[in-house]
């Protein structure tokens, strides 16, 4: 069993296909959706967390690749920069996944990539906006 | 019984011991304060969090032929202008013309005068666009150009409050969601935000300015700053609990020359909703002269409360009050008992991750950064023991 959070960029040729519905069906892959934006005559954007038995998986990945989705992984997304934080806490309460915690008793933010859902809520919480995003 | 001019003595010969105010809490436990107050000498305190009463003096270098300046912006950031030609005043808080502020609520704030005062200290390239009226002595009446810190003669960083001891921790005891110069507070008491370095705060350190006052050296943004005079609104008659006060109390009027600060002390920040800062570094030292000061340098978080406010409607409608004060319930014994469910909260128990207030678990948020004024208070630490930072004996009491 595997477990990975990815983000998938459709191109526009591909908005109306069922392609969720076939990672289910003929993969046999659990998914939860984090985020999804589709813009009409544009492309579409979708965070997903997908499980699965490795076959599986590799298996619905070279499908969504076949198919010009273009595969990126979430923890590339958010960029939490160490050197411009000033350690406050603010971004601690609003982190729905404590991707974001204190390191006690230092009181240090330490950024768990793994836990990241690329929320964007700390985004403008954070006064010194240390914390970035990779478009 | 130690002195000043003794303890700088120490510093010369590369005798003196310098503990932070962390580090001497186990010390006096150990040691016992007795013993600690004859071994340690200066005890250092420090702070780093959003101080928006900050600002600068600006004094700039007269062009060819010379300007009464009138009007001036950097950054399209306006600096106050009435004094004399070429001098100025930078606020923190000051936002660029045009910024859409409020309009699409909650505004974002990205750029203010504390993110220009940010710049101005990195080196950064700023543009400069003032206007004057002409005289017979100052002649010009429009100025454009790029100026860098190094173009001003001199740069002076003047804060008339910054440090205070002790302040609130806010809540939102309303529906809905509230944007505050205490960060984002979530509606029916989501959270509770504080802002003090605690137990390493400088004027919890010493409750009553015993040592601190008017000419204190102190670490002010990377450089040497010095106390100039008690802050505004700074305020000794509040309530204490063994001493310490309870609620917003004494704070400091600080300066130093912007020149020699370090960009990593001095951060312009944005807070949603509300508008843009200054996050300032201080660092004090406490020099212990006899037991009584090693004591109250050993103060620690779970001796410090503060009052809990509401901010969505007790403060804005200025009728700010301890919680605890206003929710009077009767007691077992039949007698009013003051504090209800709501209490005051120490911050031993604000750093480990909430506080249970009215029999509810709430999340704290912190805006005040324990781990960097810890930073602060070591690099003092070392420019002490270094020989290249001696204490001052105040020339006032604030």
């Amino acid at each position: 069993m595997i477990s990975r959070k990815i983000i998938l960029t459709f191109p526009q040729a591909l908005l109306d296909k069922p392609i969720v519905y076939k990672l289910i069906k003929d993969y046999n892959l659990i998914f939860n959706i984090l985020q999804a934006k589709i813009t009409p005559d544009e492309e579409g954007i979708m965070i997903l967390e997908i499980k699965g038995a490795s076959r599986d998986y590799n298996a619905g990945i070279s499908y969504l690749k076949n198919l010009g989705i273009d595969i990126r992984p979430l923890d590339q997304k958010i960029i939490w920069n160490e050197r411009k934080c000033t350690h406050c806490g603010l971004c601690v309460d609003i982190c729905p996944t404590q991707a974001l915690s204190f390191k006690r008793p230092q009181m240090k933010i330490e950024f768990d990539k793994r836990k990241c859902i690329a929320c964007e809520l700390c985004l403008r919480i954070c006064p010194v906006k240390a914390i970035e995003i990779q478009q | 019984m130690k002195t000043i001019s003794e303890i700088n003595k120490k510093i010369k010969q590369g005798k003196v011991v310098v503990v932070n105010a962390e580090e001497i809490i186990d010390i006096v436990e150990q040691k016992g304060s007795k013993k600690a107050a004859e071994e340690i000498d200066v005890v250092t305190t420090a702070t780093f969090a959003p101080m928006c009463s900050s600002g600068a003096f600006l004094n700039l270098k007269q062009p060819k032929p010379k300007i009464k300046i009138q009007k001036v912006w950097l950054n399209d950031i306006e600096l106050y202008a009435g004094l004399a030609a070429a001098d100025l005043y930078l606020g923190a808080s000051q936002l660029p013309e045009g910024d859409p502020l409020n309009k699409i609520y909650p505004g974002e704030f990205r750029y203010g005068g504390g993110h220009l005062i940010e710049d101005l200290v990195t080196g950064k390239e700023i543009t400069l666009r003032a206007t004057g009226y002409g005289t017979d002595c100052y002649p010009r009446r429009e100025l454009n150009q790029k100026v860098k810190l190094k173009d001003f003669n001199d740069a002076i960083l003047v804060n008339p409050r910054n440090c205070y001891q002790n302040y609130n921790a806010a809540v939102n005891l309303s529906s809905k969601t509230i944007y505050t110069y205490m960060g984002v507070l979530k509606p029916n008491l989501g959270n509770i935000a504080y802002c003090s370095a605690g137990q390493l705060s400088p004027l919890l350190n010493d409750p009553f300015c015993r040592t601190i006052g008017i000419g204190t050296r102190i670490f002010l943004a990377g450089g040497i700053g010095y106390v100039f005079g008690a802050g505004t609104q700074s305020n000794a008659n509040v309530k204490r609990k063994k001493e310490v006060p309870v609620s917003p109390s004494l704070t400091l009027r600080v300066n130093g020359d912007l020149k020699q600060m370090n960009k990593k002390w001095l951060r312009g920040a944005s807070f949603v909703g509300y508008g843009a800062t200054l996050i300032v570094g201080i660092g004090i030292p406490i020099p212990i002269l006899d037991e009584k000061m090693i004591k109250c340098t050993a103060i620690k978080d779970k001796d410090i409360y503060t009052q809990v406010v509401d901010y969505s409607r007790d403060y804005p409608y200025g009728e700010e009050k301890s919680l605890a004060e206003v929710h009077p319930v009767k007691s077992a014994k039949g007698g009013i008992r003051r504090g209800g469910l709501f209490n005051r909260v120490n911050y031993k128990q604000l750093k480990n991750d909430s506080v249970v207030i009215a029999d509810k678990k709430v999340p704290a948020v912190s805006l005040s950064s324990y781990y960097k004024a810890k930073e602060i208070a070591n690099i003092l630490k070392n420019w002490i023991e270094e020989k290249k930072f001696f204490l001052t004996e105040a020339v006032e009491k604030i």
